[in-house]
């Protein structure tokens, strides 16, 4: 029997074994490439997705405990072509550098500005430890979470 | 090229060559050998890659690229322009500053430009992205095309028009005729055909005080795709009816296969077993099932006892002494006579410093995706050098490189850590077997363990001081950690610099600035031992001994920001300088931090830069800003741990790199020399930071730290070295 994800909004039938990994099923089963692989530990946060609109590792996520759950990824956050404001964000501060982080870092953003509309710096620096720039931009995200938060983007 | 830079160009390739093969020891099938050479006489050369890289880069240096403007550039007749570069981007930025030198040369909009770049079918050859060559090199390059296409543009409307030239503009991609007020779209002219004219000697570039597109902020190309998910990154590829692969890592470095048993993977249904000399994989419909595969095989391995960590800066000196003297061999710089220098200073200080092995740790690991059609072999991979990956796959399958195309989509980072080609070889045996398009994704644990990794070395330095602070003899030995930056920015009359080759424990290669850093290091702390031995502030010092007015520039610079000279260090707070120039490109950092217990936190960094002309205010400041927080991780707490031929720490988990909370306040002071050609930056900015750190520490808590990383677990608890 299949298992029934409800992703972006869109319900999919998902053929796969009740322990895979809601990462893979992402990418390899649903062709959706944009939640990144970066350690399959939990230790980098490069596949953060949302699950009820909280950042979740799906690469720590069995597809058995998501069923049932509002599943959102990075290609879900734009809506008839206008960008998230914490995506607009990003591209305004230039918030990257090679990007493979972006997707888990936007994901972890809008997951905090869900439950905490107006951040301090401490609390975007906590939100947001787990998820690792290798290139550095730290700086840069941080800022445009402020900026996304200052825009109200808590939905 | 200058010296400089040929130097630079040589030392970079002989790292590429020096970096150990993976062991696979492919023996394709007799009969599939004598298909692919045809009967006769078989003659088998033996060359090792170190020989292959060489000749590589002798066949194709920098200075022969070709010079005919249709292998770089291409005006649609809709006016779309496509610009060829070998070239790839990872994070560097480079997409977007050689877009807008095309715009400013070409004079069009930088949103009607498209670059296609590394992708060895389409673009000229490039030795690779590396070195912080591709702002010196490949951007002037693209200019001189553009030029020699703008001009080629005005002729064509010149004879349209049956016009004088000189009344002629280019602007806009259009060509307008002041005098008749006429005008013509590139596309127009062209109709898409090939601009087949040859470039130039000289052609009109504009000076970058009058440049209106380069030079300019301008966001990164196609950021959108970046922020969406949409961009595919090489692990993101996907061909229809691609398989996933895995491979059978040996049980220690050097490993050969002694046993095989494939056992219950062969009965998995849709699962490729290949085995082939010392390599193992698989290939199946879902990483899922390849890892059950995986699991259910035997496989046993002979490795051959391994030194580990603990003597491994004993190990590095001594074998590398045995090597010295050898003719021809590494660099080794002098000036004056060092034995004067010594005697006449009036004291001498003896110092080591040592660099552990660290990882690039690139967030997206090595993988590629394979495919073979008619015995020709397509392959995506994120490589800095597709090239030379392109004929790695050649030789490793025994086919011609014109067999092979690599393509590399924009990539998740690389930091000097994606130089060969090792995923793109294994994908590419297991689409052999499978005869099927295989992805290969390394795990974070492979990528830890069997790509390569930043030499570690010791340095010893013995420098001979004068009591007015004026540095007189100055002798530098950088045994196994590498050549980049050896030489000091200093005017030291007397010196005597080597650097002692070895081979090393680990698999080791190009790492960001290569040596430059570690080099850095020892150098600008031992300046600081210094300025303190003879009781000077570590600025008037450091300047007493600089005649580089770049040099001196950006130290000011750096300084008069943060505060220098206002502020002083107390038990608790440090504050340390350090300052470096490498690459054509010259940086000062000044750092804060605060002491608690034996914790060290990083409050402030202010770093002063200047790379000649500015082609991007807004990615060169990414680019530092970023330097700064890579440099961080490995001046503190990033190291390898190994022992036996195994890496003790391959997880995230247990070697940390730099976080949101160890974010101190990074100030960038952009030194924008227009009146000097732009020089790469990909580097420099993190040649000073460990140094500073140090010497912040040391103004602290007279705790001299000089092995990196500096505090992995706080403060030592014993700290060696401690003044007083």
């Amino acid at each position: 029997m299949p298992f029934l994800l409800s992703v972006n909004g869109a319900e999919h039938p998902v053929d796969a074994p009740p322990d895979s990994k809601l990462l893979y099923v992402l990418r390899d089963s649903l062709g959706l490439t944009g939640t990144k692989y970066g350690c399959g530990e939990g230790m980098c946060g490069a596949c953060t997705v949302l699950l009820d609109g909280k950042p979740a590792r799906s690469c720590q996520a069995p597809l058995s405990t998501v069923v049932g759950k509002k599943i959102t990824t990075i290609e879900g956050l734009e809506q008839n072509g206008r960008l998230h404001p914490v995506q607009e964000a990003f591209v305004g501060v230039e918030a990257f550098q090679c990007a493979y982080c972006t997707s888990g870092m936007i994901m972890a953003a809008v997951g905090l500005l869900n439950r905490n509309s107006r951040p301090s710096d401490e609390e975007i620096i906590d939100a947001m430890d787990g998820n690792i720039c290798r290139c550095g931009t730290y700086p840069r995200i941080v800022e445009a979470v402020r900026q996304a938060a200052a825009k109200g983007s808590a939905q | 090229m200058n010296d400089e830079a040929d130097g630079d160009l040589l030392l970079e390739v002989q790292q590429h060559a020096a970096i150990r093969p993976l062991r696979y020891g492919f023996a394709l099938g007799r009969r599939d050998f004598f298909k692919l050479l045809g009967s006769g006489m078989v003659v088998c050369l033996s060359t090792g890659p170190a020989r292959t890289q060489e000749s590589g880069a002798r066949r194709h240096s920098e200075e022969d690229l070709p010079q005919n403007i249709q292998a770089w550039l291409h005006i649609a007749e809709d006016g779309r322009v496509t610009v060829y570069t070998g070239k790839v981007e990872v994070g560097q930025n480079i997409r977007t500053s050689l877009t807008q030198q095309v715009a400013e040369e070409l004079r069009v909009s930088a949103s009607s430009i498209g670059l296609i770049m590394g992708d060895t079918a389409l673009t000229p050859y490039d030795m690779g992205t590396f070195g912080s060559r591709t702002t010196p090199t490949m951007g002037p390059q693209l200019r001189n095309v553009s030029a020699a296409a703008r001009e080629i543009l005005i002729d064509l409307a010149a004879q349209r028009w049956h016009a004088d030239r000189s009344s002629l503009v280019a602007a806009d991609g259009e060509i307008s005729d002041r005098n008749s007020h006429r005008s013509v779209a590139y596309g127009e002219l062209t109709k898409g055909r090939e601009l087949v004219q040859m470039i130039g000697d000289d052609p009109a570039l504009e000076p970058p005080s009058q440049w209106r597109i380069a030079g300019t902020p301008m966001p990164k190309v196609e950021a959108r795709a970046f922020v969406t998910g949409k961009h595919q990154y090489p692990s993101d590829v996907i061909r229809p009816g691609m398989l996933h692969g895995k491979v059978l890592r040996p049980s220690a470095f050097r490993a050969t296969l002694k046993s095989f048993d494939p056992g219950g993977a062969k009965q998995i249904s849709e699962v490729t077993v290949v085995r082939d000399g010392d390599f193992v994989g698989v290939a199946a419909p879902d990483l899922g099932t390849a890892s059950k595969a995986l699991q259910a095989m035997h496989a046993e391995w002979a490795a051959p006892p391994q030194t580990s960590e603990a003597t491994l800066f004993e190990d590095v000196r001594k074998a590398a002494t045995e090597e010295t003297d050898n003719p021809g061999g590494p660099p080794r710089f002098t000036a004056g006579s060092i034995e004067r220098g010594f005697s006449s200073a009036d004291h001498t200080l003896a110092q080591s410093y040592r660099v552990s092995y660290i990882a690039h740790v690139p967030l997206e690991p090595r993988a590629a995706v394979a495919e073979w059609q008619d015995g020709k072999l397509t392959v995506w991979t994120g490589t800095q050098r597709p090239f030379a990956v392109r004929d790695e796959l050649a030789q490793a399958f025994r086919i011609s490189s014109d067999k092979v195309r690599v393509l590399v989509p924009d990539t998740g980072s690389a930091y000097g850590g994606k130089h060969t080609g090792d995923a793109a070889v294994e994908a590419a045996r297991l689409a052999k077997a499978a005869n099927r398009p295989v992805k290969l994704v390394w795990t974070r644990e492979e990528e830890f363990t069997w790509a390569y990794f930043r030499p570690a070395g010791v340095i010893d330095v013995k420098s001979g001081i004068r009591r007015d602070g004026s540095v007189v003899a100055w002798r530098f030995d950088n045994y196994s950690s590498g050549p980049a930056g050896l030489r000091p920015p200093y005017a030291i009359p007397h010196q005597a610099i080597e650097f002692h080759p070895t081979d090393p424990p680990l698999r080791q290669g190009s790492y960001r600035g290569l040596a430059a850093p570690a080099n850095h290091f020892a150098r600008e702390v031992h300046m600081d031992e210094l300025a303190h031995l003879i009781g000077m502030d570590c600025l008037e010092f450091r300047m007493k001994n600089l005649t580089d007015a770049r040099v001196r520039a950006v130290l000011e610079t750096a300084a008069q920001k943060f505060g220098w000279q206002r502020d002083k260090s107390s038990p608790t707070r440090g504050l340390g300088i350090a300052l470096g120039a490498e690459k054509g490109s010259y940086v000062a950092t000044c750092v804060e931090l605060e002491i608690t217990g034996r914790e060290v936190k990083l409050k402030r960094v202010v770093e002063a830069f200047e790379c000649g002309a500015v082609v991007n205010p807004n990615g060169l400041e990414n680019q530092i800003a970023g330097a700064i927080m890579m440099s961080l991780g490995g001046a503190l707490f990033e190291a390898i741990h190994f022992g036996n031929g195994r890496i003790l720490n391959p997880h995230l988990v247990s070697y940390r790199v730099p976080r949101f909370s160890d974010l101190p306040k990074i100030e960038v002071e952009i030194v924008n020399r227009k009146d000097l050609a732009p020089a790469g930056a990909g580097e420099t900015p993190l040649m000073a930071v460990a140094p500073a750190i140090s010497n912040a520490i040391f103004a602290a808590t007279g705790i001299r730290l000089r092995s990196l990383p500096m505090v992995p677990d706080g403060l030592p608890a014993n700290p060696p070295g401690t003044h007083a």
